[in-house]
Formats: C-alpha cells, sequence, structure tokens
C-alpha cells in the first residue's frame, strides 16, 4: 500500500454527486447549430480557416493554431459556415470573443482521417504532431495545448499523475468516463507516458467514486500494465487541484509558478489521456467531450457533447426544471457563470449546473472580517487569506503580491467557509488581474522609454555623422583645390553650420529629382479623354498642396 | 535640580552626536530622484505636460518647477503615485489637462500619401514606413500620444479608444454590500 | 450573469453562530457563580446586555451604518457579557453601564468597529473600571456558606440599584476580597501559603466556590473546541506557559509562591484562557503567532499576579499582548505551500 501524504486544509462541502452518475453517458443529439470559439484554450486564439458558405466536414479544420503555443479548431459536424463573427462564449469576462457559426447538415459526415494502427511505430515528435494537429488540449479545466505538455525534460520525469480525482460538487463527467472507458484512458496514459519516458503512472481517484476505481483496477489488470497504480485518494476540496494531487500521491509541494517536471512529475486529466487516444489511435479531432448536466433539471446525467453545442439545447435533454436562473460552467466552487443560455460548450466545459435560487442562493451581505483564520485553516496552499483580503480590499497590490497571492488558486476554499460571507475569491482575483494590467503597463513603459531614449540618440548621432561627413568632404575639397592651383583659396567657410549646408544640399537634391521628374514624360498620358485629363489634373492639384503642406514643418524641423 | 539638568543636557548631547554621526556615515551619494519619478510617469512621451518628453518633465518635478499634475496619461493614479514618491499631497487634475481613455492612433492606409511627417513626428519610432509608401502603425508600441495628429497633411491619423475586450478584460472590485439603507 | 460569482456555495456557519455558541459555552460558570453567589450575577449580565445593545445601535447610527446585521451579529452581547463576568455582582448598576458604554463605543466602534479594533474591548471596559474605581471593583460577593449574612434577590436588586442593604446589614458582611487578593495581601503580611490557603475563604484548589466557577469555563472551553469554534492552541499554550512558570516558582519557594493549580483555577485564568484571548479580532491570525501571543499572555499574567500591584493580571497581560499582536503576525507569516525549506 502506497503511503499517501496530506495537503494543508481542504473543506468537505456537499458533494452531490449521485444525482448525475447513475446513468450511463449519453449520446446528445445533432443541435440546430454550433457556436464553436476560436479560442478555447490557453495560449494564442486560433485564426479561421474556412470562409463563410463554406461546407465543411466532420473533423475538418476550421481554426489554425497561431504561434506555438496554440490550438487548433475542428468542425464538430458536418455542415456550412454561417458566420465567423464576435459571440457570446463560455468565459468569465462575458466579453464576447470570435466564432464560428456551423449549421449541421445532419449527415455528420466525417473527413478523411489518419488512423495509426500501431502508434509505437511514430517517432515522439510525430506523435505530439498529430495531438497538435488534433487540437487536444487539458480537459481538466486548463484546457493547455497537450502537445506542450508531452515534452520530455532534461530533467527526469519519474511519475505520471492521471487526474481522475473530481473533487469538485456535482461533477461526475471523469466518474462516468473512466467507469465506462477505462481501457482508452490506459491507453492514452501509456502514450503520455511513452513521450515523457516517466516510470510510474499513477492514477489518483477520491474514495467517494468507488466503481471508477474498481473498473480502472479491473482494466489496468486486464491490460496487464507494468507501473499504473490506481490509487483511491481521500474526499476533500480541492484534492482534485492538480498542485494537491501531486502532493498528495507523492509528497512534491509544487510551487507557484515552478513547473512540476521540473520536480519530476508531470499530471494530466483522464479525460485528456482518453482524447489523446482518440487522436492518436484514431486520427480523430477533439470535437466533442462528456458533460455533465445537473442541478435545477429533472434528469441529470452524463452527455457525449458536440463542442460548440448551444447550452440550452443541451440542458433540454436532462429535462429542466422551471425557476433557472442561469448556467454554471463547472462546478459550484470554481465554476464560471454564463453570460447567457445559448452559449456554446467548449473544450473546457466538464459539466453545466442549472442554477436556480433553491440550490444556490444568494450570498448574504458581507460583514467585517472578523479575523478568525478559518479560512487560512482551510486554505489548500498554506496562505493567510485574511491578510490578502485585507490588502486586495485597500488595493495595496505590492503587499498582497509579498503575502504570497499567485500563490492563491482560487479554489474558493476560504469564501467557502467564512463567516462573514465576504467574497474573498473575487478579491484576490480583482488584485491579481490589476497587477497584471500594471506589469503590463510598466512594460510598455520601459519599452516605449527604450524606444524613445534610442530615438534621441539615432537623431543625434545622425546629425554628428553628416557634419562629420561633410566637414571632412569639404577638408578633402579644399586641400585638392590648394594643391592644384597653389592659389589662395577662395573663402573657404570653415565655420559654416552643418544644418545649411544640408539644407543646401536637400534643396539641391530636390531640384535636381524635380528636373528630373519633368525630363521623364509618362508613357501613357498620350491619347487621354478629357475626363481623365481632368482627373489627373485634381491629383496633381492635390499633390501641389500636399508637398506645399509637407514642405513647410520640414524647414522648421530642420532648423530647429 | 542641578544633576536632572545635566542629566538631560547629557542625553541631548549624547543623541545629537548619534544623529549627526548617523548622517555623516549613511549619507547616500547623488541624486536619484529624476530616475524615480521617471520610471513612475507613463511614457508616452506625449509632450502634455509641457515639456519635450516625460525624462524632461521629471527633471521639472525634481527640479520643484513643475507640479505633479500635468501628466494626463499617467491618470490619478499617476498623480496618486507621484504624491507618495516625493511626499506631497494630492493634486488633483486642473484645467484642460484631463485624462483620456487609453487609445492607440490608426492610419487610414487608403488616404495616406508617405510624407513621412508622422514618422518623424513619432517620439517611439512606432510608425513603419518610407517616403512615398503607404505608412502604418506598430499599434502594439504605439504610446497613443497623439503627437502624429497634426503634422498628418491629409488627416488620415485617428485615435482609436482601447475597448475592453476578453483578452485585456479585468476582475472588477468585489461590491461591498453592506450599506445603511439596506 | 453578472453579479453571480463562485464559489456559489457556502458553508452555513455565521459570525453570529459562533459568538451564540461562546455564549452559550459560557453558561456552566455562569449557573455555577449563581449556585455559590447568588442571582447578582445575573442582573449585571442583563444591565451589560442591554447598554451594549443600544451603545452598539447608537454608534451605528451616528456612524450611518446598518443596524440590524451588526446588532443580530452576537459580539457587543458577548462583550458585555465577559466585562459582566469580570466586575462585582453587587457592583453598582453605573459601573457596569459605564463599563460596557466605554467598551462598545469607545475601544469597539471608535477604532473602526467589529473586526478593527486592537484592543480586546471587554478588558479594555474592565481596566478603565478598576483603575477610576478601585474601591468599588474590590467589593465582591462572598460565597454562599462564608459570609456573615446572605442577601435575597431583592436585597441585591436593591443594593445594585439603590445603594441601599437591608436594615443592620453592613457591606463588610457581606463581601470580602477576591482569593487571588487575599492572598496577596496575606504574602504582604508575611504569611506563608499554607496557613493562607488554610483560610476558609479557599477551597480544594483555589477560591472556595470560585474554583468551580473557573472548571465550569473550562468546560465550557472544551466544547468550544470540540465544536472548532476556537482552535485548542490559544487556551493550551496559555494555561501551560501559566502551569509551568507557577511551577518552577512553587518548586524553588513553596513558602511563598502558590501551586500551579492555584493559579490555573483563581481569578480570570480559565475564563481567559477560553473566552477572552481566544477573541478572533485581538488575537495573532498565524499559528506560530498564536503560540507566541499565548505565552506573553501567561508568563504576564503570573509576573503581574505574583510581582505586580494588582491582584490579578489577566485583563492586563491581554491588553499588553493584544498591542504586539501585527508585529507578531507580520513576524510570524508561515512559509506557503512548494515554498518551505525541504523538510529534514
Amino acid at each position: 500500500m502506497r503511503k499517501l501524504h496530506q495537503f494543508h486544509g481542504g473543506i468537505h462541502p456537499p458533494t452531490n454527486k449521485a444525482q448525475s452518475n447513475q446513468t450511463p453517458i449519453v449520446q446528445a443529439n445533432l443541435p440546430s447549430k454550433l457556436t464553436i470559439p476560436l479560442h478555447q484554450h490557453v495560449g494564442n486564439s486560433a485564426v479561421p480557416a474556412v470562409e463563410i458558405g463554406q461546407h465543411v466536414l466532420k473533423g475538418q479544420l476550421i481554426g489554425c493554431a497561431e504561434g506555438n503555443l496554440s490550438s487548433s479548431v475542428h468542425a464538430s459536424t458536418s455542415g456550412m459556415i454561417a458566420a465567423i463573427d464576435k459571440q457570446l462564449v463560455a468565459n468569465s469576462s462575458g466579453l464576447p470573443e470570435l466564432c464560428i457559426t456551423l449549421i449541421p447538415d445532419g449527415r455528420d459526415e466525417w473527413i478523411e482521417l489518419d488512423p495509426c494502427l500501431d502508434w509505437l511505430e511514430c517517432t515522439h515528435s510525430e506523435l505530439r504532431l498529430k495531438l497538435r494537429k488534433a487540437g487536444v488540449v487539458g480537459l481538466g479545466g486548463a484546457v493547455f495545448p497537450s502537445d506542450m505538455k508531452l515534452h520530455a525534460s532534461q530533467q527526469k520525469i519519474k511519475t505520471l499523475v492521471l487526474n481522475g480525482a473530481e473533487c469538485e460538487p456535482y461533477i461526475t463527467c471523469d466518474d462516468l468516463l473512466m467507469r465506462e472507458r477505462a481501457a482508452e484512458i490506459l491507453e492514452g496514459a501509456q502514450i503520455m507516458r511513452a513521450l515523457l519516458s516517466t516510470e510510474e503512472i499513477l492514477i489518483g481517484i477520491e474514495d467517494n467514486k468507488p466503481e471508477a476505481i474498481s473498473a480502472m483496477r479491473a482494466a489496468v489488470l486486464e491490460g496487464k500494465y507494468q507501473g499504473i497504480e490506481v490509487i483511491a485518494v481521500p474526499t476533500v476540496y480541492p484534492g482534485g487541484g492538480a498542485k494537491q494531487l501531486i502532493r498528495v500521491l507523492t509528497g512534491i509541494e509544487v510551487a507557484a509558478g515552478v513547473r512540476s517536471t521540473n520536480l519530476g512529475v508531470q499530471c494530466f486529466n483522464v479525460g485528456t489521456a482518453y482524447s489523446t487516444w482518440r487522436a492518436i489511435r484514431f486520427g480523430e479531432p477533439l470535437i466533442s467531450r462528456i458533460v455533465t448536466v445537473t442541478g435545477n433539471v429533472s434528469h441529470p446525467q452524463n452527455f457525449e457533447v458536440l463542442i460548440g453545442t448551444p447550452m440550452d439545447e443541451l440542458v433540454a435533454h436532462a429535462a429542466p426544471l422551471n425557476g433557472t436562473r442561469y448556467y454554471i460552467m463547472g462546478g459550484p466552487m470554481m465554476g464560471v457563470p454564463m453570460p447567457s443560455m445559448q452559449v456554446g460548450v467548449i473544450k473546457a466545459t466538464n459539466c453545466i449546473i442549472a442554477a436556480s435560487k433553491e440550490i444556490f442562493p444568494p450570498a448574504q451581505p458581507a460583514l467585517p472580517c472578523i479575523r478568525c483564520t478559518r479560512c487560512a485553516d482551510a486554505c489548500p496552499a498554506e496562505l493567510q487569506p485574511q491578510e490578502l483580503y485585507w490588502f486586495a480590499k485597500a488595493k495595496n497590490f505590492d503587499k498582497a503580491e509579498d503575502y504570497h497571492l499567485f500563490d492563491c488558486i482560487e479554489c474558493g476554499a476560504c469564501s467557502y467557509v467564512c463567516p462573514s460571507n465576504i467574497p474573498l475569491v473575487q478579491y484576490y482575483r480583482f488584485a491579481k488581474s490589476e497587477i497584471w494590467a500594471q506589469e503590463a503597463n510598466q512594460k510598455a513603459a520601459d519599452t516605449a522609454r527604450e524606444r524613445h531614449e534610442f530615438r534621441e540618440s539615432r537623431i543625434e548621432r545622425e546629425k554628428r555623422e553628416k557634419a562629420e561627413k561633410l566637414a571632412a568632404k569639404e577638408k578633402a575639397a579644399s586641400a585638392a583645390k590648394t594643391q592644384r592651383t597653389e592659389q589662395p583659396p577662395t573663402l573657404v567657410k570653415t565655420d559654416v553650420n552643418p544644418e545649411d549646408t544640408l539644407q543646401l544640399k536637400i534643396q539641391t537634391a530636390i531640384d535636381h529629382a524635380k528636373e528630373q521628374a519633368a525630363a521623364i514624360k509618362p508613357l501613357n498620358t498620350e491619347q487621354l479623354t478629357p475626363a481623365q485629363q481632368a482627373q489627373i489634373d485634381e491629383i496633381e492639384a492635390q499633390r501641389a498642396r500636399i508637398r506645399e503642406m509637407a514642405l513647410a514643418p520640414v524647414a522648421d524641423h530642420t532648423k530647429g | 535640580m542641578l544633576s536632572a539638568l545635566l542629566a538631560m543636557s547629557g542625553i541631548a548631547i549624547a543623541l545629537g552626536a548619534v544623529l549627526g554621526f548617523a548622517a555623516i556615515k549613511f549619507r547616500v551619494e547623488g541624486n536619484p530622484l529624476v530616475d524615480k519619478i521617471d520610471a513612475v510617469l507613463p511614457q508616452t512621451q506625449c509632450g502634455q505636460c509641457g515639456f519635450p518628453g516625460c525624462k524632461p518633465y521629471a527633471t521639472a518635478i525634481a527640479e520643484g518647477e513643475a507640479d505633479i499634475n500635468k501628466c494626463p496619461p499617467g491618470g490619478e493614479e499617476g498623480i496618486q503615485k507621484l504624491a507618495n514618491l516625493l511626499g506631497v499631497d494630492f493634486k488633483p487634475f486642473g484645467g484642460e489637462s484631463i485624462p483620456k481613455p487609453k487609445a492607440v492612433a490608426l492610419i487610414d492606409e487608403s488616404n495616406c500619401i508617405g510624407c513621412t511627417l508622422c514618422i518623424q513626428a513619432c517620439p517611439v519610432d512606432a510608425i513603419v514606413g518610407a517616403a512615398k509608401q503607404m505608412h502604418t502603425i506598430i499599434a502594439a508600441e504605439c504610446t497613443g500620444c497623439e503627437l502624429c495628429v497634426p503634422p498628418c497633411p491629409v488627416d488620415c491619423i485617428t485615435m482609436q479608444a482601447i475597448e475592453e475586450s476578453a483578452a485585456n478584460w479585468k476582475w472588477k472590485y468585489p461590491v461591498y454590500a453592506l450599506t445603511a439603507s439596506k | 450573469m453578472p453579479g453571480f460569482f463562485s464559489p456559489f456555495i457556502t458553508k452555513p456557519v455565521s459570525v453570529s453562530q459562533i459568538m451564540l455558541n461562546v455564549m452559550l459555552a459560557l453558561i456552566p460558570g455562569i449557573a455555577i457563580y449563581v449556585w455559590y453567589f447568588g442571582p447578582a450575577i445575573l442582573i449585571s449580565l442583563t444591565l451589560a446586555s442591554l447598554t451594549a445593545l443600544s451603545v452598539e445601535a447608537l454608534m451605528l447610527k451616528i456612524q450611518n451604518k446598518p443596524i440590524a446585521p451588526f446588532l443580530k451579529d452576537n459580539t457587543a452581547l458577548l462583550t458585555a457579557w465577559l466585562l459582566a463576568l469580570s466586575i462585582p455582582p453587587l457592583a453598582p448598576w453605573w459601573l457596569v453601564v459605564v463599563g460596557t458604554a466605554f467598551a462598545i463605543s469607545i475601544s469597539k466602534h471608535l477604532y473602526g468597529g467589529l473586526g478593527n479594533n486592537p484592543f480586546n474591548p471587554a478588558m479594555i471596559g474592565y481596566a478603565v473600571l478598576i483603575i477610576s474605581f478601585p474601591v468599588h471593583m474590590t467589593h465582591w460577593l462572598s460565597p454562599n456558606g462564608l459570609g456573615a449574612i446572605s442577601l435575597s434577590f431583592m436585597d441585591q436588586l436593591n443594593y445594585i440599584f439603590q445603594g441601599t442593604l437591608p436594615a443592620g446589614v453592613k457591606l463588610d458582611a457581606i463581601t470580602m476580597a477576591t482569593p487571588l487578593d487575599t492572598l496577596k495581601t496575606q504574602l504582604h503580611l508575611n504569611g506563608q501559603v499554607k496557613e493562607i490557603l488554610d483560610m476558609p475563604i479557599y477551597g480544594r484548589l483555589a477560591g472556595h466556590g470560585s474554583e468551580w466557577v473557573a472548571a465550569g469555563f473550562l468546560l465550557g472551553g472544551i466544547y468550544l473546541i470540540a465544536k472548532r469554534i476556537i482552535s485548542w492552541h490559544l487556551p493550551v499554550a496559555y494555561l501551560t506557559t501559566l502551569f509551568i512558570i507557577a511551577g518552577i516558582f512553587h518548586l524553588i519557594d513553596p513558602t511563598h509562591y502558590v501551586t500551579p493549580m492555584f493559579h490555573l483555577f483563581s481569578g480570570a485564568a480559565m475564563i481567559g484562557a477560553f473566552f477572552i484571548l481566544t477573541d478572533p479580532v485581538t488575537s495573532p491570525t498565524t499559528p506560530k503567532g498564536k503560540w507566541l501571543f499565548a505565552f506573553g499572555a501567561g508568563l504576564l499574567t503570573y509576573l503581574i499576579r505574583t510581582f505586580g500591584g494588582f491582584p490579578d493580571g489577566m485583563a492586563f497581560a491581554t491588553l499588553l499582548m493584544n498591542i504586539c499582536v501585527p508585529l507578531i503576525d507580520a513576524y510570524t507569516q508561515p512559509k506557503v505551500f512548494g515554498k518551505k525549506e525541504k523538510r529534514s
């Protein structure tokens, strides 16, 4: 039996998982339309690869990954591209982002896929490229492009942690996935293990999911896998946070800003392992995922849903009840309230909770903090939330950073236990985004200063170089003259102002150019219609006016 | 009485000596104030303060020749920072210097005649182009100083306010719901 | 959906419930108090509660803060109870009112109200009273059976509000000094611990009757720890410190220094350990800080009791340590997740 470690704090909210994990995963019907955002992942937004009116097949690339840290987006079914525009999407800001709207043709016709019967024959870079092309991203919520995480680093990565903990209340999509598709998850994990060349795979599942644990264990036995261990971890929120699960399984603490691979661990969600397998073995891009639909519905259950499916159409399958005020994407602890009920399901959508007043009563007004430290006792990052709150509230951001604001994982445990009902996490999010904005501003200011100083020095240098050049030339010329004629030189201005000379030279050059321009006659100016001639005259007049206007300030400038 | 007086003056002399020694021992060389002020200024180089750039303004503040409320791009936050740095009172913006929303310049490329005047005006070299070639602004480098707008002979440069988008969106300050009216 | 943010669920524990639980935990001690000293304490508890609520409401009104949610949070009531329990039960009514009003208005609201007061309001109230009205603050009721005469409830009420005693009864006949006070006086008169403790005012461990009141508070404190209303660190560290220091002195010279158990069960040690030091607003928030704070309070309590000018040191020890809280917190910030030194 493996010795499990503990992390500090944590809470035990009602799990509310039994409602949705009683029935198997159901294939959701084809919706009337799909709204597929191009920015569903960490990194740069994908760039549209299709045009309005174009017919696409299921699995066809519709958004190209842009830059290194980005991911591809695919058509979830066959149909016609109806729009490429900004729409409300499933994000925290509630601000619209670029989406591709796809009207299904009902045939659900696949594009020709590129399956791989034996992935062991592929090189690692080929495998990573396949994942990148398939748009596989982390499905646990972070949506980080998976290919970027599957590089063997210089540091030996000993352990691959597969996260099936699913600690958030209400969510059961990973539970059902592990129960029903355990073998495929393990196959995906094998690919990940090969890419990372890790020794062991530890699969952490909270002990409130006995069916999933036994299904995974049975699959390990059946597949005769070596070095894969399915471990039941205690049910405590946020035990499914990557840092917390790594701590529980290996004892390693990954601090904020540190890559877990540098400490010899990498962590993936079980859903990501499943998608990895589908992408490599069958060449299937990530166009669907398992979503728990629960909350204020009479048949809470899990669906396999096409990415882009409007949430209200999906919730309709679960027999919604009256009184739903809004949808939450994710769980009640860290979930995001949706700006509209019609937003499309994205790769990060693990759960949709129909929120009613009964399930989630409105927050009580906040009382002052009494420094009871229940938040500190609950904080899995071992922070002092009451201090952070104090600083964030006072907008004392430097102090907040000193007290490790950026180690906060925003799990919400502090807000959950706060007897004064203070929206603590809100204050931390506010402080974090203010600090990021300040940093961006500071960076922009530093760049501007640098560029300004460079420009000043360049102007200075150019002036100096020109003056030097001129002086050298005149010196040479006068010397030559003296040599040739042996006559006293005719009035050489030694105290010549280089700017004046420059002005003179520019004037000469301009005159020269003018003469040249006058000499050259445009080839196609013969046999012009009067209308064309009028047009030309008009343009010439405009040009003359512009030249006049343009010259005046230039003269000013050179004088100064 | 006498001993008390002696004791008091003894203490005063001793403390004075300590202070005097500390002043010599821990003397700070130079005046890094200009750089400190410059670091707070937003570096738009816009000249709205009446000085030909941020550094000259910083120098003027350091020498006591300029007020701290002359930098609209820095906003009230900027004034507050300067006030904190210099240990003086906050001073609100007066008269015409009112902060505008952050913006970047945009060249209407179909009207640009390629005169290079804006290039010469740009304090941070954020405009690309050559004589008789269309110019364009590198939005990422533009400080929104508006110095390129007046020289344009064909008025093809406009200032575009930066709108809130999903990319630059910020979390709002939580509303403290507890008030007497409730 | 603007206006809603995660987390969407909260644990249904409020400040009001926490404070109510703390007040519940005081009840065993109060009940024993009534058993030994008569119902006068109930009068001062009621007086203090009424004063606290009205002053709190008034202060909130002046500051234009909402009244209902703050009155319902029970913090003012708790302050009133703790103050009433540290004042002699037979004290005139205005003493309770002045002390409570000062505690709520000056030491709580003028510092910003709930959550912002640096000093424990009840202890400030106590300190003000003991400095301003030292005579009234030393007339403690004799426990039942010890005093020459026992007063009825009506007699006590009469005395508190009108200052009149039944005909023929003198104040000295019904009151006496506290056990700690008596000990101090007798030691000062060159008495020996052993002889002093044979006096009828003393019981098994400490003062007759008052030791059981302390035991009642201990019981309440254990309830609070069991319910996780307070953390065990502060009381345990405080009582341990007091026990060890008193033990060391007692071992060195048993004739002049009383047993550690005497210290734990007399004066405000028990109520202080579980109900006063643990006031979250005025105690440190870090685990290490809590240890330091309680250690300092224990040390100061013993020093003031044994060598200082006041018979009990709990209140001043608390206030002195309250001053240090910001400093203690600043210097005892714990290492965060992943940023600790290598564990050995």
